[in-house]
């Protein structure tokens, strides 16, 4: 049996876990350290299995799953639209771009394009996502490394994007804001000047933050030349996002392969040197500088016309024509009992997500409900690189690691 | 390396045991007859055709589906940095008599396979020989059921490890009042579904 720091029972989990990982008893002077699941700098329900050597971890196993819903599961068992509010609790720091990313996947699958506005609305939607997805991510790593003030700044702003979301979409954080072909309404009369508000005030704070970190010493000692992940290391374990441009891979999904009209916008991909916490911090900090220059140039020239695609057989109609015209009223019933008449076939569609490349596989056999709906979780991938980065750090260069990750357990786990 | 470069080679080395099925959506897919191979099919598509960037793997469980000989199938999507171009290599699986079915793991290859594998042995329960690390990654060890196979009920069922460990079915009150896939409109209509386990 071997020694837990915290072992429960004599019949201990932890204990039988750790020795069913092929390890062998720690020798000498290592033992094993249980950080989480419950533990404030693994954002949620991580379990790490350290075995440390004094104060060098020599072996890491993360502990993955408790979250786990069963989602694809459920998305079986569901049409299409039905699974849109479960896509809210996938990433939840960025709903909104979870919701599109699915959207996009099954219009793959129906072979639509959005009208132009539709796209704008949604492209609007995923870059204020991912400031806020950014916001946190930098903020939370801040705090990780003992600065307390930058979550504070960082707090105050995403607060600003939720009221937005609520002013969009009628809620906060579960937004369920795209339906399949479409949004659930158009944009409130003031949300560009909302929108344009919140940007001017945001630059500022980016910038305070920027000088509170960047060039603060404890900061830079803390991360610089920590979890160094090289640039092979990074594409053979698929990492993907901020995390593999930090390693110096100038990869965005919105920039080789756009969708939502990227390839209209003017902006830049931000890319690492290092491969160190401190470039995920760079690249994350730098990501939300790029997202205001979209913003700004997206609320300059939002198009007008639908925002949804004109499939009238697959479309719900609008609900006076529904109460009062009698082809309507069916229409909706069929829509809303049997769903969208999906082609038979497989599509992927991966979107470029605050956290990484978000992807849906979907097989379909016809119909309204999907066959197999795969989700390929950034953060899943991500984590998966942790046995073969930290071992050889500190104990407490861990928390700094895991803080520049910024992963998020409600889409690891699904 | 392009879609058409990538079908000779993969023609070079298979022959007749690699099929490309018809593109869907701009999508390129492979189909690898023997499932044995599919190491070697991934080592080939990483250093001889530059598919650098293993996204994903899924595994879809044919049961029940007319039409169907066998029962699972490995879905791999592969991606290249340097072309830009993205490919599906999918492979069927039979339904083992006795125990798991079982096919060759890529961990090898592409060290994201890794927990993707440990997934699908999880929820699918499909082996990958070579794995390094197979353990369940998403329901704990000991957990005996793999809940993303067709027989197993969407409400889970009642386990009970004793390590402590448990889970119960969820009380659905009737519901829920789920659509499946059915030729006839009658079939798809949402309606409650009992346990077939």
């Amino acid at each position: 049996m071997i020694k837990t720091w915290n072992q429960p029972d004599a019949a201990g989990q932890w204990a039988e876990h750790v020795s069913q990982q092929g390890a062998d008893a720690p020798s000498g002077d290592r033992f094993i350290l249980n950080m989480g699941p419950s533990h404030p700098s693994t954002h949620g329900v991580l379990r790490l299995v350290l075995e440390l050597d004094g104060e060098v971890v020599v072996k890491a196993t993360p502990d993955v799953g408790y979250l786990h819903r069963g989602d694809e599961k459920i998305a079986e068992n569901m049409t299409y639209n039905q699974f849109v509010p479960y896509t809210d609790r996938l990433d939840y720091l960025a709903p909104l771009a979870n919701n599109v990313a699915y959207a996009l996947a099954v219009e793959k699958l129906m072979g639509w394009e959005l009208p132009p506005r539709g796209q704008a609305i949604r492209l609007i939607g995923c870059e204020l996502a991912r400031i806020s997805s950014h916001l946190l991510g930098v903020g939370c790593f801040a705090m990780d490394c003992g600065a307390m003030t930058v979550f504070l700044y960082t707090f105050t702003e995403r607060e600003k994007i939720y009221d937005l979301m609520e002013m969009l979409t009628g809620a906060r954080l579960t937004t369920s804001y795209t339906r399949v072909g479409g949004m659930t309404r158009d944009l409130p009369a003031n949300f560009i000047p909302a929108v344009k508000s919140f940007l001017e005030g945001l630059a500022p704070r980016v910038d305070e933050v920027d000088s509170l970190l960047s060039r603060n010493r404890i900061f830079v000692d803390r991360t610089k030349d920590i979890g160094v992940m090289s640039r092979e290391d990074a594409i053979d374990f698929g990492i993907t996002g901020p995390n593999l441009r930090a390693s110096g891979v100038e990869f965005d999904l919105r920039k080789r392969h756009p969708y939502l009209g990227y390839e209209k916008f003017d902006f830049d991909v931000p890319v690492g040197s290092v491969g160190d916490s401190y470039d995920r911090y760079l690249c994350r900090l730098q990501e939300i500088r790029e997202s205001m220059k979209i913003l700004r140039q997206a609320i300059e020239k939002i198009p007008g016309g639908p925002i949804c695609v004109t499939d009238k057989k697959n479309i719900l109609p609008n609900k006076p024509s529904v109460l009062s015209d009698m082809e309507s009223l069916i229409q909706q019933f069929m829509l809303v009992t049997e769903g969208i008449k999906a082609p038979p076939g497989e599509i992927y569609f991966g979107a470029e997500n605050p956290k990484g490349e978000l992807g849906f596989y979907i097989y379909s056999l016809g119909g309204g409900v999907p066959h197999r709906l795969k989700i390929r979780a950034p953060s899943f991938v991500n984590l998966s690189i942790l046995p073969k980065l930290l071992p050889g750090c500190m104990l407490s260069d861990v928390t700094a690691i895991l803080g520049s990750f910024d992963f998020v357990m409600g889409e690891c786990d699904r | 390396m392009n879609p058409e470069g990538v079908t000779d080679k993969l023609k070079e080395q298979f022959q007749e045991g690699i099929v490309r099925l018809p593109d869907f959506r701009g999508e390129t897919s492979f189909r690898l007859l023997v499932s044995g191979e599919v190491a070697h099919a991934a080592m080939l598509l990483k250093n001889g055709c530059g598919f650098d960037y293993l996204v994903d793997i899924s595994a879809v469980d044919h049961l029940g589906v007319p039409g169907e000989k066998h029962r699972f199938e490995l879905v791999y999507h592969l991606y290249s940095y340097a072309s830009g171009h993205h490919l599906r290599l999918k492979t069927f699986v039979a339904e083992a008599s006795g125990g798991l079915s079982s096919l060759p793991s890529i961990t090898p290859v592409f060290q994201a396979a890794n927990w993707h594998e440990r997934e699908i042995y999880d929820l699918m329960g499909i082996r990958f020989d070579g794995h390094p690390d197979l353990r369940r990654i998403l329901m704990w060890d000991g957990y005996p059921h793999h809940p993303l196979r067709k027989d197993f009920p969407l409400e889970g069922l009642p386990v009970e490890t004793g390590d402590g460990r448990f889970t119960q079915s969820a009380a659905m009150e009737g519901g829920p009042f789920v659509a499946s896939f059915s030729p006839s409109a009658t079939g798809r209509e949402p309606r409650s579904q009992t346990p077939s386990v």
